[in-house]
């Protein structure tokens, strides 16, 4: 039977097939082939193991490393809110104690679980992976079924290496044509999500697919599957391919020799065949889209960002109309005002969404030889400490620091902040993270979701800016760019 | 987990879509390590306004939220689901539910009944022309009451067993520890391992 790429992972893992058929199915057992844990979703399941007496399965299949709530400056230094400094020390113990590999503050390989995964070639092609974390989704741009889940699950993963789980239903979204200049990953996905909404991929796995996605690096691949659980969907995949391999060769954990070819072998049969059906589909062209920006308080409520603010009455729905007056309201901003002409306090450049080294390329490319609006904070917080390393090789954390940005170490920072990394009460922040949510970048704090490059011009401008906005850079930029 | 049969207790009708994990309960509480004591953080942020629902009598002593669409959006925090129980909530109604909520409610013996939007609205309306009005929340037979209205609710029926049952997941999964050793034999070698650890 013609099958998708969800569908074949999914099948490759099932270790007990659920009894019944159709709507009365009992959930399948599948295997989880990687396990990621963090500080913040972990504590109470590893304890949850100590009360019951139970071991941790698979310590060979799991890895740890902090950064919801690890700080981005004085990272030498005792962290300085207790709660915080308990709850980091309390993974680090429980690691020592279930023999899990941790990579701690201070590790060259710590960081965002997220960057983390890929970047030492543990998230391959075909995997199951899971983390207590709902971006988990990121690592779907390798063609693995990979999903967030809850601390009860974590729990049920360390106990037994499997998850219960009904299958998914599968929607294919289909990206055909060519991004114009200044236009990127990030504004594919927006526009996907405001075309189906938070709650239009419940349900599914969505499957990126098309002339454009092809086109992606995997950095780009990542950032897109990242978000699709801010449309419901709790995975998001793009079958593997060339750039796909080209990015794991010569990675940590990637394969080598024989077992490389063998497994090449393997991903190569990892696409949706070509009679396969899709529950649904989603149509998007990649040619006439813009850069796309967020003005309420979820992901879904986003557009042009040539476009205006909207106005509730464009909403038929009653409860889309209630939730974009209630948006309007927390972000300040009245309908039919231009998004352009939106004033920004603090640009956020960071996150599992857009924070890995092609992300602070493209930004830093954007300021190099411009001047910041002096009024604006920058705050560039590298994915993972292997990247602020290469950016750093790369004389990148120059470029920022010279344009007067901030140049932070590793973390999630300012996309949740439950580290010190907050905004203010008010604050207006153009951040290249995922989640606009009332308070989530701190209490009465005001989110765009932007991409990096629109993150970048919008630090020039003061407003809402996109590359195309800004005025020639000087002539001296282009001598840096050249020497770089 | 405790079973869940039946629940009776007062409606708190909330009358907002895509309330997301982050405004049920702030990433600020996430740095706690236990698994109890999230009352004071439930809907922190909207609790400092005196209007919110849940500041008026005799809605502060509700056990049965009546949402709007896509509850629970957003981050997989179980903490979403502490907090909800903690505050004394046993049931949560919406029209549709964020999947990794309603999963970890399941998990937690939180009741995420899924309730068409019609209904919603007719029990939002019966709860706020008369306040304190309970409701009734049968999972045998999968109806919810309130006043004059019934309705049906839908949830998977593996999860209406466990809770009906109070079974515990990890406990049912390892009956089949056979199955799971005897799958780990199967796994293809250039599957990567954690350990050792390799690093670049």
């Amino acid at each position: 039977m013609a099958k998708t790429l969800a569908e074949k992972v999914w099948d490759a893992h099932v270790v007990r097939k659920g009894d019944g058929e159709g709507a009365n199915a009992q959930p399948d057992l599948l295997y989880i082939d990687l396990h990621l844990v963090h500080e913040v979703t972990s504590p109470q399941a590893f304890e949850g193991l100590r009360l019951a007496g139970r071991k941790l399965r698979r310590p060979d299949l799991t890895i740890a490393t902090e950064d919801h709530n690890t700080p981005t400056l004085d990272i030498d230094k005792p962290i300085a809110d207790l709660t915080s400094r308990t709850q980091i020390q309390t993974l680090r113990n429980n690691c020592e104690e279930f023999g899990v590999r941790l990579h701690p503050l201070g590790d060259a390989e710590q960081g965002i679980v997220h960057v983390v995964g890929p970047q030492l070639g543990l998230t391959q092609p075909g995997m199951t992976v899971v983390c207590g974390d709902s971006h988990t989704s990121t690592h779907g741009a390798f063609g693995a079924l990979a999903m967030g889940i809850g601390t009860s699950e974590v729990e049920h993963v360390m106990a037994t290496q499997t998850l219960s789980l009904k299958p998914f239903k599968t929607m294919a979204i289909n990206v055909e044509g060519t991004l114009r200049p200044g236009v990127t990953a990030k504004d594919i996905i927006l526009a996907v999500i405001a075309k189906i909404g938070t709650g239009g991929g419940q349900g599914y796995v969505l499957e990126y697919r098309g002339s454009a996605i092809r086109a992606l690096s995997m950095d780009a691949r990542m950032t897109i599957c990242n978000m699709s659980i801010e449309a419901g969907a709790r995975a998001g995949m793009v079958a593997p391919d060339e750039t796909t391999y080209a990015y794991m060769n010569g990675r940590p954990h990637a394969p080598q020799g024989a077992e490389w070819d063998a497994a090449v072998e393997y991903w190569n049969t990892l696409r949706t065949d070509d009679d396969a059906v899709f529950d649904a589909q989603v149509d998007l062209d990649a040619n006439t889209l813009e850069p796309f920006v967020t003005w309420g308080t979820n992901p879904g409520q986003g557009v042009s960002l040539s476009a205006k603010v909207p106005s509730p009455e464009d909403f038929g729905d009653e409860n889309a109309k209630a939730a974009a007056e209630r948006a309007l309201q927390y972000m300040g901003l009245e309908a039919g005002t231009p998004m352009k002409d939106i004033r920004v306090d603090t640009v956020f450049l960071g996150s599992c969404t857009n924070s890995r080294i092609e992300d602070l390329r493209a930004a830093a490319d954007i300021i190099r030889g411009r001047e910041k609006d002096p009024k604006v904070r920058m705050l560039v917080v590298p994915g993972s400490a292997r990247v602020r390393l290469e950016a750093e090789a790369e004389g990148l954390d120059k470029v920022f620091k010279d344009f007067g940005a901030e140049w932070r170490f590793a973390g999630c920072s300012m996309c949740l902040g439950m580290n010190p990394d907050q905004l203010e009460p008010g604050e207006r922040c153009a951040s290249t993270s995922n989640r606009n949510f009332e308070g989530r970048q701190g209490k009465g704090g005001r989110t765009h979701l932007v991409s990096p490059v629109v993150a970048a011009a919008t630090a020039v401008r003061g407003t809402l800016s996109s590359p195309s906005d800004l005025d020639p850079a000087p002539e001296s930029a282009a001598l840096t760019t050249d020497a770089a | 987990m405790e079973k869940f049969t039946t629940h009776t207790g007062i409606g708190v009708p909330l009358r907002q879509s895509n309330v997301d994990t982050d405004q049920i309960i702030p990433a600020v509480y996430l740095k706690r390590i236990t698994r109890t004591g999230f009352e004071d953080a439930l809907f922190s942020a909207w609790r400092k306004d005196p209007s919110f629902i849940l500041n008026q009598e005799p809605f502060n002593a509700g056990s049965v939220l009546v949402a709007g669409p896509d509850f629970g959006t957003g981050s997989s925090r179980e903490h979403a689901v502490w907090a909800l129980k903690d505050y004394g909530f046993r049931a949560v109604l919406s029209s549709r539910f964020a999947d990794i909520f309603r999963g970890n409610s399941g998990k937690q013996g939180l009741l995420a009944a899924q309730v068409a939007q019609d209904d919603i609205e007719l029990i939002w309306k019966t709860l706020e022309n008369a306040p304190g009005t309970e409701v009734t929340v049968d999972l045998a037979s999968k109806t919810v009451t309130c006043g004059n209205v019934v309705a049906p609710f839908e949830i998977d029926d593996y999860t209406r067993w466990r809770l009906l049952e109070g079974l515990d997941d990890i406990g049912l999964t390892l009956q089949h520890e056979e199955d799971i050793t005897a799958y780990e034999a199967t796994r293809p070698s250039f599957k990567p391992l954690t350990l050792p650890a390799r690093t670049s």
